[in-house]
């Protein structure tokens, strides 16, 4: 079975895994995220915050892991049936998640580096993570929460179309671009 | 003559002179109320990754009662409101408050109440105790050294360990410590 990697007309299993991987946990990084901040309990928020860190460093290394596994690999092209505007436009949309998918952990990695709290990071309670070289204030904690903020929400906007579009793919479309997404076998045109 | 007992103190203990140490003993002898202006009681949370925070109490009273001849009759009661907590981060203030930490709003103070007093020295000496905090109470102990001793007012530096998890205060292990370093300054007033 060659199906780990891509090939010119199917997503590999390991394109597959990572796909849904990173989104199930950057879907779920959101609502935590909106969640951690309201919690009336300090204990917990302190707790779902410590998660969110760790969920965010293991998603800047999925991501990175992505971004090398989609460069040495074959990507399949768009069905035939794919329009002009949107053979144009989708990998834009697609530049644009990569963007934001490095982009958040890292505005996040920012945020608690320069935080007056000076709160430690550490995935998972497995390792000590060094904080970026950034210098500490209450001004660029102010700058990154609201950086970190925006990128949130602008990215969960751009997953929400990801997801339209993909689901407009399938059932009004009626092409292979979700199901070849979901298992290899299914990819072939 | 108490200020060459105290001067000489550490050098007394070397040398284990039983008249110095006696004449100490009798002269700190009495009952004393910790006074806050002369006290401090700071604690320091280790960090990973190095470093640590510090933070103190500014609001705590007590009582130390040394007994005429026998130090292990000795008596020590100290309580501390945990809402006077400070770090300089009132973020973390606030957290400590909170009931994630301290809960101050429903356990208001945290006490201890000596046990024993063992000699350890002619200016030291272990005070085990009960310490309770959020309604959790453990034997703790801490060293305390006299630092000074005179015209009624007695000062002694006091440091120990509490492992903050018995006391539901567990949270942020394993990024901070749960050793609670603390080193106080206790100056009591006779009377």
């Amino acid at each position: 079975m060659q199906s780990i990697t891509n090939t010119p007309t199917r997503y590999g299993w390991a394109t597959i895994l990572l796909h849904w991987l990173i989104g199930i946990i950057f879907i779920g990084q959101f609502a935590l995220g909106v969640v951690m901040v309201r919690i009336q309990s300090q204990r917990t928020a302190f707790e779902l915050i410590q998660l969110h860190k760790s969920l965010g460093f293991l998603l800047l290394g999925l991501i990175m892991l992505r971004i090398a596994w989609r460069i040495g690999n074959a990507t399949p092209p768009l069905p035939a049936s794919v329009g002009a505007l949107e053979r144009r436009t989708a990998p834009l949309a697609h530049l644009a998640l990569y963007a934001f998918q490095v982009a958040l952990p890292l505005s996040g990695w920012a945020l608690v580096s320069v935080s007056t709290l000076e709160i430690p990071t550490m995935p998972f309670n497995l390792f000590v993570m060094p904080n970026l070289p950034l210098a500490e204030s209450d001004a660029a904690e102010g700058f990154w929460a609201a950086a970190h903020w925006y990128l949130a929400y602008l990215g969960i906007a751009l997953v929400a179309l990801h997801v339209v579009a993909a689901l407009r793919h399938h059932f009004l479309l009626r092409d292979s671009v979700l199901t070849r997404m979901i298992t290899p076998s299914s990819g072939g045109e | 003559m108490h200020a060459r007992i105290l001067g000489f103190a550490a050098f007394a203990a070397c040398l284990a002179m039983p008249a110095a140490a006696a004449v100490a003993l009798s002269d700190a002898a009495g009952s004393y109320t910790v006074s806050p202006a002369g006290s401090s009681i700071r604690f320091t949370i280790g960090k990973a990754g190095g470093g640590g925070f510090d933070g103190a109490f500014a609001r705590f009273r007590g009582t130390i009662r040394i007994d005429n001849g026998d130090v292990g009759r000795s008596k020590v009661d100290l309580t501390i409101y945990p809402e006077s907590v400070g770090t300089g981060q009132s973020r973390i203030d606030a957290f400590l408050r909170s009931d994630a930490v301290f809960d101050a709003a429903n356990s208001p103070e945290i006490q201890f109440r000596s046990t024993s007093v063992t000699r350890t020295g002619d200016t030291s000496a272990l005070v085990t105790g009960r310490l309770t905090a959020r309604g959790k109470t453990f034997p703790e102990k801490f060293t305390a050294e006299l630092n000074g001793l005179k015209g009624g007012t007695i000062k002694f530096h006091v440091t120990g360990k509490v492992l903050r998890s018995r006391y539901g205060m567990d949270v942020g292990t394993p990024l901070y410590s749960n050793v609670v370093d603390f080193d106080m300054t206790l100056m009591g007033k006779r009377g």
